[in-house]
């Protein structure tokens, strides 16, 4: 039982970090219809610019501010930065290029996401970087036997409130009006008066802020990043983007969630060489049977 | 703001003169440039027949394949295998591993065949990732885990053991060769157009009484043995088979030598082919930032030439007559 509770607490971890990343896909193919395969390494230079940005802030500022009025400057930066690359690679690399036709973008999708891994690689090189010690917090509670970490929790319930926001912002608010009009028919909704190019950008900054806040976890939580990690985590977010049903928020949350749990507990009970193996034969299966995913039916077209 | 590009329509001798140019570069090249040159010519035609495989299934067909690299595995390990475990002679294994590579195909896409574009392209993917995974788990001791199979035989064709850099150069591109013709003749035949227009409008290709489903089974089915055969002469020219060979990378590469050369062009295929295997081995002086220039470039031509760098007439689709 104990294991079992542990295994839960993993996989709701490791699940939040598929449903951020999970969002950024989601969202952008609501508005465009297009994988952005660059996601995923989006996702992973957000990981390298908290890296830097901590190594930097501890070095300098460090003394004056401590662990905690530090971590949400790290986390802003890297959003920031990251969300600024998203902006950048849409204008420079989709703009032009989507309205030409699906497999353009893709390809062009493609050259942006080899692009951005080999770009980590040039600038922080190819090894294996450490977050270290002083910039994560250590923390934990002992109940019994069963150990929950503060940066778990931190981890949770900062995926809770930032989706829950996305959430009310995209259903509640006059501008997520306009996102939802133009993922369900782009020329209609410009016809409208509403400024699609806008809410394109919205996409590409929230959704890349996101996969940074994500990444910067992902490095305090297993204590170290490589440029390769986005390519692995953009295909485990996807994955979770399909299981919930690709195009709506609460989708992405749920299937990332699913996806962590199920990884976690096949890791624990079957064999952890073999959970990978399990998480894309869920996947299969689940377009097999039901392809517009568990949430998919209800509300399909929404964002 | 969709753009055209019309295609130069060249005469017909000049395309002969060309094709015979280019045939008369081919067979040369061993000769004059050095055994590394040889070499990264054997990767062109590896990468050329693996293109043509895929091109059957998302040029001719237009179905989103981003995990070929699974069937070039299938077909490489089967020759594994074989060669190591029960000394069936690796040449004779080419027909072998090209049909175990299809009746995978068969059976895997059988099930997924129905789901269109991006959903498809999401399968694709998870289905490489599964096979390399499981060609890692080593189940059975099969496969030797992460460190592969080594000791493939040499092939060996009427007594001459084909094991310098040039026999394996004309092993590839002889086949390249026979199944660019072979799919030459498919692509001007009923078969053929058949695909195109599922491509170009499935239901409306089904309104008129294609088989859908059955089109689609047979362009995975080719491309997947064309794959096979590429497996079978990897691991002939590598004596080693290891899933580091079979990544996602590899497939997105593949695809991407597809739409760089133009879908459903088989002349444009290879050049994409050449192009992918060339550009980081031209760019080798600026190792570290090759494939950042790749990436870009890609983007580039997708923006300039987005129908590909060779595409396929359209033209003479309507000029062929029925026989």
């Amino acid at each position: 039982m104990l294991t079992f509770i542990q295994q839960i607490l993993n996989g709701l971890t490791i699940g939040s970090f598929y449903a951020f990343v999970a969002l950024g896909y989601s969202l952008i193919y609501a508005i465009l219809k297009l994988i952005n395969f660059a996601h995923g390494d989006l996702f992973g230079l957000g990981a390298y610019l908290g890296y830097t940005v901590f190594v930097y802030a501890f070095g300098v500022i460090g003394s004056k501010f401590g662990l905690w009025g530090l971590l949400p400057m790290g986390f802003v930066a890297a959003a920031m930065g990251t969300a600024a690359a998203g902006l950048a690679i849409e204008r420079v690399a989709y703009r032009p290029i989507y309205p030409i036709g699906r497999l353009p973008a893709v390809v062009s999708a493609l050259g942006m996401a080899i692009f951005l891994s080999n770009f980590i690689m040039a600038i922080w090189g190819p090894r294996y970087l450490a977050y270290q010690e002083s910039f994560i917090p250590t923390g934990f509670w002992q109940i019994g036997e069963l150990r929950i970490r503060v940066l778990q929790v931190l981890i949770l319930l900062s995926s809770v409130v930032l989706l829950f926001l996305l959430y009310y912002v995209i259903e509640k608010t006059t501008f997520g009006a306009a996102v939802r009009a133009v993922a369900l028919d782009r020329e209609t909704a410009a016809l409208m008066g509403i400024d699609f190019l806008k809410v394109i950008r919205f996409a590409f900054a929230v959704g890349p802020a996101l996969g940074a806040v994500a990444g910067v976890f992902v490095g305090m939580y297993y204590r170290q990043i490589n440029f390769t990690m986005g390519w692995v985590y953009g295909l485990k977010a996807f994955t979770a983007t399909i299981l919930g049903g690709i195009g709506n928020i609460p989708g992405a949350m749920v299937g990332g969630i699913l996806l962590g749990i199920l990884e976690a507990l096949t890791a624990g009970y079957i064999s952890a060489a073999w959970k990978d193996v399990f998480v894309f034969a869920a996947l299969m299966l689940m377009l097999i049977f039901r392809p517009t995913g568990l949430l998919g039916e209800k509300i399909a077209e929404k964002v | 703001m969709r753009r055209k590009f019309p295609t130069l329509t060249i005469p017909r001798p000049a395309r002969l003169a060309f094709l015979f140019a280019s045939l008369a570069f081919l067979v040369s090249f061993p000769f004059w440039a050095s055994r590394y040159w040889v070499d990264v010519g054997f990767y062109v035609g590896i990468y050329a027949l693996l293109g043509l495989g895929l091109n059957v299934i998302l040029g001719e067909v237009g179905l989103f394949n981003l995990g070929h690299a699974a069937f070039w595995a299938i077909g490489a390990y089967t020759t594994a295998i074989l060669n190591v475990r029960f000394g069936v002679p690796t040449l004779a294994l080419l027909p072998v591993s090209a049909l175990v590579a299809a009746g995978c195909a068969w059976l895997v896409s059988s099930p997924i065949i129905h789901l269109r574009g991006d959903y498809l392209c999401i399968v694709t993917i998870a289905l490489g990732e599964i096979v390399r995974l499981v060609l890692i788990n080593n189940p059975g001791g099969f496969t030797g885990g992460p460190n592969g199979i080594v000791g493939i035989a040499r092939p060996f064709i009427f007594g001459h053991t084909i094991r310098t850099p040039i026999d394996f150069y004309f092993l590839i591109w002889v086949l390249v060769a026979l199944c660019a013709f072979g799919l030459r003749q498919l692509q001007r035949s009923r078969i053929g157009r058949a695909w195109n227009y599922i491509r170009e409008d499935e239901i409306a290709a089904a309104a008129m009484g294609v088989d859908v489903r059955a089109l689609k089974l047979l362009a995975f089915v080719i491309g997947a043995s064309l794959a096979g055969m590429a497996g079978n002469v990897f691991a002939a020219k590598m004596r080693m088979v290891s899933p580091d060979s079979f990544t996602f990378m590899e497939s997105c590469l593949m695809f991407v030598a597809v739409l760089l050369g133009g879908m459903g062009s088989i002349p444009g295929t290879i050049f994409g082919a050449a192009l992918v295997v060339l550009f980081p081995e031209i760019f080798r002086p600026v190792a570290q930032y090759r494939m950042l220039f790749f990436g870009l470039a890609l983007a580039a031509t997708m923006y300039f030439r987005p129908g590909g760098l060779w595409p396929r007439r359209r033209t003479m689709e309507f000029a062929t007559k029925e026989p």
